[in-house]
């Protein structure tokens, strides 16, 4: 084994998911150790340039027309260091009926000062899917600060999902910022789920805008924020198309001195959209706490299912 | 001295006296009925017995297994041995039927969580999965709630309204389950303003205005439901007066 692919495997092995799937020809990966490619396979049909920057990497990433990758992409970006920067140039283009699905794996297990960046530009061809599973996986220092942007165009018929989940460690800071344009008859569905605790810092930013005929999308997010957490979700549709739906939907649990606002905001310019919001700010629901601690659990313990339900 | 003893229990909340001068003693493997029209503070009583938010400053005595319960807070009432089955079961957004009833479980085994399901007339395959939350219809969470309470294995349990929102084929599930329960020797409480509910009891309770005015036998107790006539100075024609503590 040489030093990138025991590198590769220290990172993945922070994911806490079994390394063997790498030995799979069908699976596709590319793994980002800072600013170096340290492996990559690619399958027939999907192309992936990258470029080593002087802190991070350009990629460019293409699926090729009608051709549908049936298992996940994997790629996995990080660094072991416990300060640096990450940045993350990425160009995605989803050719006409075309199908993928990634699941991007984001590792900074020793950070006290790492700045993770992700600038990406999306195209999803018509008729195509693009599905982006964003699983974080962070140190107990608080110590990173995660700037993932996205601007996705959503062609006719398109289908978009993403989901942003921070499974372990703390946040640190993260500041979402994430805009799509959705053509006639595409659908989008984004989610982020973060649990926040201490001084961590929780700042979520979506904008789906509805622009074609029949174009549907959802916004939602689960946060909760213990300690002297903060969060703010500031999510936003807007359709200005017949038949366009839209919903956000926002639940955020505080408890200790945590701080949350939410702002859904629906906009709608046309008599035949419509567009519906919710939003709920409080602590965990009495009857739900009170019922679990009936059966035994103590209120820490009913707090925590009650969490890792809403965030699961 | 029985499983669960109130003596001279009284609950007052703003001024107004919501439970007063309870006097019960409910024994080990029987199961009770609390009877009442709508107010009369059943549901305040089996909440103020599980210790609930808003239920815990009390006068007189909560006795379990000789033990007085008065300070213990809800979570250290239930490791005791008490629990509370709601008439509205509450609902959790994520949480899984099993991760909700391993919660509660002594046997935390997956196929003891099967077991449960299966005893509720539910298929595991179908619901283990799910989350308890609003795709699960009142009647389906209701028997979740009678899973976890079966796998938590206590010796007392509350059961508020349990036909509330149930089908007729489920009520006769949930019957099976309180059964199971009393040849189990636990002690089962149904709070209920339902006929059906009472059958199920050994004896019971009749409650109005936060007193209990009446006890005895079903078939004694039962009588007040064919004319709906409660026997107190709170309703009209009424045939005794006064409270009746013994």
């Amino acid at each position: 084994m040489n030093e990138n692919q025991k590198l590769m495997q220290d990172l993945y092995k922070t994911t806490e998911t079994k390394y063997d799937i790498f030995k799979e020809p069908e699976i596709a990966y590319l793994f980002v150790h800072q600013n170096k490619v340290i492996g990559s396979q690619l399958i027939p049909g999907l192309e992936i340039d990258t470029e080593e920057l002087e802190d991070g990497i350009n990629a460019n990433i293409t699926v090729k027309e009608g051709v549908i990758i049936h298992k996940p992409v994997h790629l996995c970006f990080g660094m072991f260091p416990e300060t640096g920067v990450q940045k993350i140039i990425m160009r995605v283009n989803i050719k006409k009926n075309a199908k993928i699905s990634i699941l991007a794996h984001c590792s900074f297990p020793n950070a006290s000062d790492v700045k993770h960046i992700m600038e990406a530009k999306i195209n999803i061809g018509e008729g195509a899917e693009y599905s982006y599973f964003e699983r974080h996986i962070h140190g107990i220092k608080g110590g990173v600060k995660v700037y993932p942007q996205a601007l996705v165009e959503l062609e006719k018929g398109a289908k978009f999902k993403t989901e942003f989940e921070l499974l372990k460690g703390r946040v640190g800071l993260i500041e979402i910022d994430y805009e799509t344009i959705c053509k006639a008859g595409s659908v989008m569905d984004m989610n982020v789920r973060i649990n926040g605790t201490k001084d961590d810092i929780i700042k979520i930013k979506e904008t789906g805008n509805l622009v074609g005929e029949g174009a549907r999308g959802v916004l939602t997010s689960r946060i909760a924020v213990r300690g002297n957490a903060r969060a703010e979700v500031y999510n936003k549709i807007s359709a200005t198309a017949a038949y366009a739906r839209g919903h956000v939907d926002c639940k955020e649990i505080i408890q200790d001195n945590g701080a949350a606002i939410a702002v859904p905001i629906v906009e709608v310019n046309h008599s035949k959209a419509l567009v519906t919001h919710e939003a709920a700010i409080g602590s965990v629901d009495s009857k739900q706490l009170e019922t679990l601690m009936a059966r035994g659990l103590t209120e820490d313990e009913a707090v925590e299912l009650i969490i890792q339900g809403l965030l699961s | 001295m029985g499983i669960l003893e109130l003596k001279n229990l009284r609950l007052i909340l703003n001024g107004k006296k919501i439970l007063n001068n309870i006097n019960i003693d409910f024994k080990e493997s029987h199961i009770y009925a609390i009877v009442g029209p709508n107010g009369a503070g059943k549901s305040t009583l089996a909440f103020t017995i599980m210790g609930l938010a808003g239920y815990r400053k009390i006068e007189g005595e909560i006795f379990f297994k000789g033990e007085c319960i008065n300070n213990l807070g809800i979570d250290e009432r239930a490791r005791k041995g008490i629990t509370l089955g709601w008439q509205e079961p509450a609902r959790y957004e994520g949480l899984t039927v099993y991760d909700f009833i391993v919660a509660a479980a002594k046997d935390k085994s997956t196929a003891n969580v099967k077991e449960v399901l299966l005893k509720v007339g539910l298929n595991p395959n179908e619901y283990i999965k799910r989350a308890v939350d609003k795709t699960l219809s009142g009647g389906e969470r209701k028997k979740i709630e009678l899973a976890s309470i079966l796998a938590m294995a206590p010796d007392v349990v509350i059961l508020d309204e349990p036909d509330s929102g149930i089908d007729v084929e489920s009520l006769e599930k949930i019957f099976e389950i309180i059964r199971l329960l009393k040849s189990k020797g636990k002690t089962i409480i149904l709070i209920t303003h339902g006929l059906a509910v009472l059958k199920q009891a050994e004896y019971a309770y009749l409650m109005c205005h936060g007193e209990i005015i009446d006890k005895g036998p079903i078939k004694k107790i039962s009588r007040y439901f064919g004319n709906k006539c409660i026997p107190c100075a709170h309703k009209n024609l009424p045939e005794v007066e006064g409270n009746i503590d013994e």
